[in-house]
């Protein structure tokens, strides 16, 4: 009976950690692209006067701002949540993994609020250097805030640069905790991410204006803007996204072949495009298949005679490590995730590079259909950033530190379930009610018309948090 | 001072500097729906603090992550032990933020009114819960032999733990008031000094016995001696008075430096009464946690205190300038060119 209620309140847990993580990463990637975006159309609009840039400063900077607000907020959530529900973790590792979390505080998030606030509020009392200046700043905090934070996830899939001592990890090496290899490519794939996805959105919203047939010589340029940015961004993303993948290989191999629902070991081995059945331990073969010879392999390893080793060896390989248990991730959900990311970021990259073509041959805005299609993929590159974000977390598991400590003996003791059932209603409801309000927010602000700088309905311009 | 002192005295200094300045917004949004005589006024009182509210919450956010980093067992035991009350707290900062973003995005009456209230409910909810939060560190909550909290959601109220939050809850509408002296003009800066001058008084008494109050908690449930307690909490209780005097001279700027000093003596008088514990036990004071024992390895002190000695001036060095290039009052004269600004150029 103490087992079974011990199990569900680290199910609980998880499903809270889960839905926040998820929800909070909805605001992240379009923080995280947007706001050099708009640093970007104000340095042009600095740079050239050309009053354009500057109604796409104000007009993209509000998008920011409403979603900026939800990220402060839900982000203070997910610092909280550590202790409130995972104190055996947080004591575990907060010597190391904490400090990554304190100087994010320190150097990155100050950096962000308090010069946002300078932004938001500062047209008139800074000199227009000086206010160009406060948005390169706050692009700055909020790209270090990922550094620091994908240093400190980096440490869970792959703890370096530390020891146990005592029951708890050591820091032993800052330099190796930030030169994790492991955080370098995820760091750069986040930022990428964030950054694919503030070309979506403002390709989208541009595409949106311009099937109206509104507002053409505004967001003529935008298009521009986000096609240079988001072609060669969202192909680089790829070839990261994937290098990601072997370096998940070296480390977490079981991770891997969970993805690829590979049981056996295999020299070369097929990539699985799409597969029925095959996913769990008493149904190894699919029962439909699609495979690519050797893909696998080439992903996996980097080449395309790669061994990659299966779930069977690896379970076998770490009954013998750790002692028996399972330690295999979910199978299906990893596949799933996996194929999801990936093939939905192939997707957003091929529709910028087909709208790119268009735009280049002059013939875009004729093309009723694709700007369409340019409207609606802009929930792509959140769907596959967050299938990203169930693939790696979900592959650590049973470890939340790869190696060194599971998930099911992470959790807090003192908490009942009662508890982190009540905290589960209110942040559903809360965050509910939230992202209804905030997407009806989004939507109008997209579709409402730029006004005239300095015009007398320059209503527009209000930002999320001014009054 | 050895690192893990340091590292109290630093996060001792996050939570003050927490209060100080997220104290005086707190305070505005307390006041949000009694000040104002109309739509005009609460503009501008939230454009007071428009500019700078997000980046005072930082401070917040700074000291959980110090306290995980810095001392992981106090953390982890305070943040599960006092679940139900961080979810509260949560939940008002969350409905507080989202009040600043949506209240000005219709122009319903009915719509505003409510906005209005969650930010009103927002700061005077997280100031009780904080006042409340905190005083149970130095007052002791149930803590078992493995350092976990042994107790439940009543352990944390006491007549003491409630006069805490009580006290925070008015210093800080006290505190926020006289913000508003000087950040305001006209009528609505005169409304703001009588709020100031009406709550000055019962913010000044209840905090002083809230003072007093700790040091003697103190004494008896976490073995301290009167001294060095007391010095902090008579500086505070000094600062208050003095705060009142400058109020009713008229001095408005000096009463708020001196409710700003007041509110970092407290916080300095409950981290005192705390010292060298960071997590009273009781009715089990063995099991109490300590600054030494709750620390993280010197390595790790380290490398973090080399970060805070690099980023601590830089921060305030620009959250500073923030201050001053929004020093210019809101109001009356300047109303319309002012609310014109932030909408049109905000």
């Amino acid at each position: 009976m103490v087992g079974t209620i011990a199990v569900s309140s680290v199910d609980l847990a998880r499903v809270q950690f889960a839905t926040t993580s998820l929800y909070h990463f909805l605001f992240v990637p379009l923080t995280l692209g947007l706001a050099p975006f708009v640093a970007v159309m104000q340095t042009i609009w600095y740079r050239t006067g050309d009053e354009r840039w500057l109604r796409l400063t104000r007009f993209f900077g509000t998008l920011m701002l409403i979603n900026f607000a939800i990220g402060v907020a839900t982000g203070l959530v997910q610092e909280f949540q550590f202790g409130m529900n995972w104190s055996i973790y947080s004591e575990y590792v907060g010597d190391v993994f904490g400090a990554p979390l304190a100087i994010e505080g320190l150097a990155a998030f100050f950096l962000e609020s308090t010069f946002l606030g300078l932004w938001i509020f500062g047209w008139d009392r800074l000199s227009r250097r000086v206010h160009l200046a406060t948005v390169w700043l706050f692009a700055l905090g909020s790209w270090l805030s990922a550094l620091f934070i994908m240093v400190a996830n980096s440490w869970m899939q792959r703890p370096v640069g530390s020891t146990v001592t005592d029951g708890r990890a050591e820091l032993t090496s800052v330099w190796e905790l930030l030169t994790n290899r492991f955080a370098i490519y995820a760091f750069t794939h986040v930022l990428l991410v964030g950054l694919t996805t503030a070309a979506v959105v403002v390709f989208g919203v541009a595409c949106w204006h311009l099937v109206r047939g509104r507002n053409a010589e505004l967001f003529r340029p935008a298009v521009k803007l986000a096609l240079i940015v988001g072609v060669p961004i969202s192909a680089v993303n790829l070839l990261v996204g994937s290098h990601l993948g072997i370096v998940v290989t070296d480390y977490q191999p079981m991770k891997i072949a969970a993805t690829e629902a590979l049981w056996d070991t295999e020299q070369p081995a097929a990539f699985s495009v799409f597969q029925i059945g095959g996913f769990s331990k008493d149904d190894q073969t699919p029962s439909f298949d699609i495979e690519i010879p050797r893909l696998l392999s080439f992903l996996a390893t980097g080449s395309f005679s790669g061994k990659v080793e299966g779930i069977n060896t690896l379970q076998a390989e770490a009954e013998a490590q750790y002692g028996s248990g399972n330690y295999t991730p979910p199978v299906r959900t990893t596949y799933w995730s996996m194929r999801v990311m990936a093939y939905l970021g192939t997707l957003v990259f091929l529709v910028l590079a087909v709208g790119a073509f268009f735009f280049w041959r002059g013939t875009l805005e004729t093309k009723r259909w694709f700007l369409w299609v340019g409207v609606l993929t802009i929930p792509l590159p959140y769907l596959s950033a967050l299938a990203g974000w169930v693939l790696s977390e979900v592959g650590r598991q049973p470890w939340i530190v790869w190696g060194l400590l599971k998930t099911s003996d992470a959790n807090s003791p003192s908490v009942s379930t009662a508890t982190i059932w009540l905290s589960l209603a209110v942040f559903a409801g809360l965050y509910g009610a939230l992202a209804v309000v905030d997407f009806v927010l989004m939507r109008r602000y997209a579709r409402l018309d730029p006004p005239e700088v300095g015009g007398e309905d320059d209503e527009f311009a209000v930002p999320a948090v001014s009054y | 001072m050895d690192l893990e002192t340091f590292w109290f005295v630093l996060i001792a200094i996050l939570w003050a500097g927490y209060f100080v300045l997220e104290g005086f917004d707190f305070g505005v949004g307390m006041l949000l729906p009694f000040l104002p005589r109309g739509e005009e006024d609460r503009r501008t009182m939230l454009g007071t603090i428009g500019p700078v509210w997000d980046g005072n919450e930082v401070w917040l956010v700074v000291a959980g992550g110090a306290t995980f980093a810095a001392f992981p067992a106090w953390y982890a035991t305070m943040f599960s032990g006092f679940y139900v009350a961080l979810l509260l707290v949560l939940v008002f900062l969350i409905i507080r933020v989202v009040s600043f973003e949506w209240r000005a995005k219709s122009e319903s009456d009915g719509w505003r009114s409510v906005w209005t209230w969650a930010n009103t409910v927002g700061s005077a909810g997280a100031a009780l819960v904080w006042g409340v939060g905190l005083s149970n560190l130095v007052y002791g909550v149930p803590i078992n032999s493995d350092g976990d909290f042994a107790g439940d959601l009543a352990d944390l109220f006491s007549p003491y733990t409630v006069a805490a939050g009580i006290a925070v809850v008015l210093l800080f509408a006290f505190h926020g008031a006289t913000f508003l002296t000087l950040r305001t003009a006209g009528e609505l800066r005169q409304r703001a000094e009588g709020a100031a001058r009406r709550l000055s008084i019962p913010a000044a008494l209840v905090a002083a016995a809230f003072l007093v109050w700790t040091v003697g908690v103190a004494m008896d449930r976490n073995d301290k001696d009167i001294f060095p307690p007391a010095l902090p909490a008579a500086l505070a209780i000094a600062a208050l008075v003095l705060a009142v005097v400058f109020l009713f001279m008229g001095r408005t700027g000096r009463a708020f430096a001196m409710t700003a000093l007041g509110t970092i003596a407290a916080v300095a008088t409950l981290f005192t009464s705390l010292y060298p514990r960071v997590m009273v036990s009781s009715p089990d004071f063995e099991n109490s946690l300590t600054v030494d024992g709750a620390a993280s390895s010197h390595y790790a002190l380290a490398v973090m205190t080399v970060v805070a000695v690099i980023f601590v001036p830089i921060v305030l060095l620009y959250q500073g300038w923030t201050y001053y290039v929004f020093r210019r009052r809101l109001g009356l004269d300047e109303t319309a060119a002012e609310t014109s600004d932030a909408g049109a150029h905000a």
